[in-house]
């Protein structure tokens, strides 16, 4: 993966086993975000291949459209659309996607903001509702496609801190159901409790990797030891 | 006679006005017409040109991009001369009509095109991120997700284009149109006096102050809300 002449991903080898959730730490410019991307061809890989629930994503002519409704994905910046209520935005790619009749989509709507407790939200737009509220409408629109797998970008690093609870609390609870997920966070105290394994990345390679516990307290590498440090102040 | 009183039998003569009203009135209507037709036409044939320029497929870029820039340049006068007197000696006539109507769509598409495209790119590139990673085709994206916030943004810029290229219907009278202000011209020719004139910029006041104010409510009314 690289932009101009910058490569910016080397030699990624990651294998995600289901109900995995797998931390990506590492500085900014790391790589994180595009790795992230590339796993639903947001970003194009130059070379490689990358295999999502048994079907490569990196094939010629690989449906790419059928391909993401599987995998997840949660921004930073939530992205909600901001012309749609919080309801809408859920059943927005239930309608034209999956082609749901309304009143399916609603329900199957209803269902994914209960699970991300916004049940009574569904009517309220994105600016009707506060950060936390937005990131977790958006994780839901992310569920309610039924993925194998949830990509989180940084889901939290836009929040206030009092807000960034509600939104792991979620997240929490959606690995308790045994989904698979890859998250990029700064949030090392969730990594700690919750991660499977924890990847650190540095300058576009995977520098070293582990159980949070053993990558936490006893990182091999000069540079893991340097960001645990800084990032644990 | 006074000043004053020459003044009002200059402009504002009853006689006159009884007596070319209905002109005026048959004007009107023409331009009502044309600029109805041209809203409509130049709009859509500008939408289509932006969400075909979205696809960046380059040869249709280029074409589009010549299009916008030749008919954004050019002074609409100059097109219609072109068209309504240049035409006919290659075989192929249009009416006067049909010529503004032609014209003034492009012109009007050529700056509907810019505002739309200007619309397209200003919507945050999460948007479509978000909207590709749920497996949505970059056309339902566009549609569904860009176009609507797209828009909003360009009813301000847009209302005024229209306002300003609407009122090019007047440019009908060097081709003989029958629209508003040929009719008080010829009036004022026939009559000797101005007030037919006045009568005409009456009638364009009756027109285009509505469509001013309504401009101004569609603006308010779609006003950004702050996300």
């Amino acid at each position: 993966m690289s932009y101009g002449d910058l490569e910016v991903l080397r030699g990624i080898d990651i294998d995600v086993v289901p109900s995995e959730l797998v931390f990506i730490i590492g500085p900014s410019g790391s790589g994180k975000s595009t790795l992230l991307r590339c796993c639903n061809r947001l970003e194009e890989p130059d070379s490689g291949e990358i295999i999502v629930d048994g079907s490569s994503i990196t094939a010629k002519g690989a449906d790419l459209n059928a391909i993401r409704q599987r995998i997840g994905m949660v921004f930073q910046s939530f992205n909600l659309y901001p012309h749609l209520s919080a309801g809408g935005n859920v059943m927005l790619a239930l309608r034209k996607v999956l082609g749901k009749p309304k009143a399916e989509a609603r329900q199957i709507a209803e269902a994914a903001l209960e699970r991300v407790g916004l049940a009574d939200k569904i009517d309220n737009y994105p600016n009707q509702l506060s950060g936390g509220q937005q990131q977790r409408a958006a994780i839901a629109r992310a569920l309610a496609l039924e993925p194998k797998i949830m990509l989180f970008d940084e889901p939290t690093s836009a929040l206030d801190p009092e807000l960034v609870g509600d939104v792991l609390n979620v997240m929490a609870e959606l690995k308790q159901a045994g989904m698979t997920m890859v998250v990029v966070s700064h949030e090392m105290r969730f990594a700690k409790a919750a991660a499977d394994r924890v990847i650190f990345m540095d300058g576009g390679v995977i520098v070293e990797q582990g159980a949070p516990a053993n990558l936490f307290a006893n990182p091999q590498h000069q540079r893991t030891r340097d960001f645990v440090r800084q990032v644990e102040h | 006679m006074t000043q004053y009183e020459r003044f009002l039998d200059t402009f504002f003569n009853p006689e006159v006005m009884a007596n070319y009203f209905p002109k005026i009135v048959e004007g009107l209507l023409v331009t009502c017409q044309i600029a109805f037709l041209v809203v409509i036409s130049g709009i859509v044939f500008g939408l289509a040109l932006a969400l075909l320029r979205s696809y960046r497929w380059t040869p249709v870029n280029l074409a589009i991009i010549f299009f916008v820039d030749m008919f954004r340049a050019l002074p609409p006068l100059v097109l219609i001369l072109i068209l309504y007197f240049g035409l006919p000696n290659v075989g192929f006539t249009l009416s006067g009509y049909v010529v503004l109507w032609l014209v003034l769509t492009c012109v009007l598409a050529a700056f509907s095109e810019e505002i739309f495209w200007a619309g397209i790119l200003s919507v945050d590139k999460g948007q479509w991120m978000a909207s590709r990673s749920t497996g949505m085709s970059y056309t339902q994206t566009l549609l569904n997700v860009v176009m609507p916030q797209a828009i909003r943004l360009t009813i301000p810029p847009l209302t005024n284009r229209t306002i300003a290229i609407t009122k090019n219907t007047a440019l009908g009278m060097v081709i003989g149109v029958d629209e508003l202000l040929n009719e008080a011209t010829t009036a004022q020719a026939f009559s000797g006096n101005a007030t037919p004139l006045m009568m005409g910029a009456i009638a364009y006041l009756i027109l285009f102050v509505p469509v001013v104010y309504l401009g101004r409510y569609i603006e308010h009314r779609f006003a950004w809300r702050k996300v």
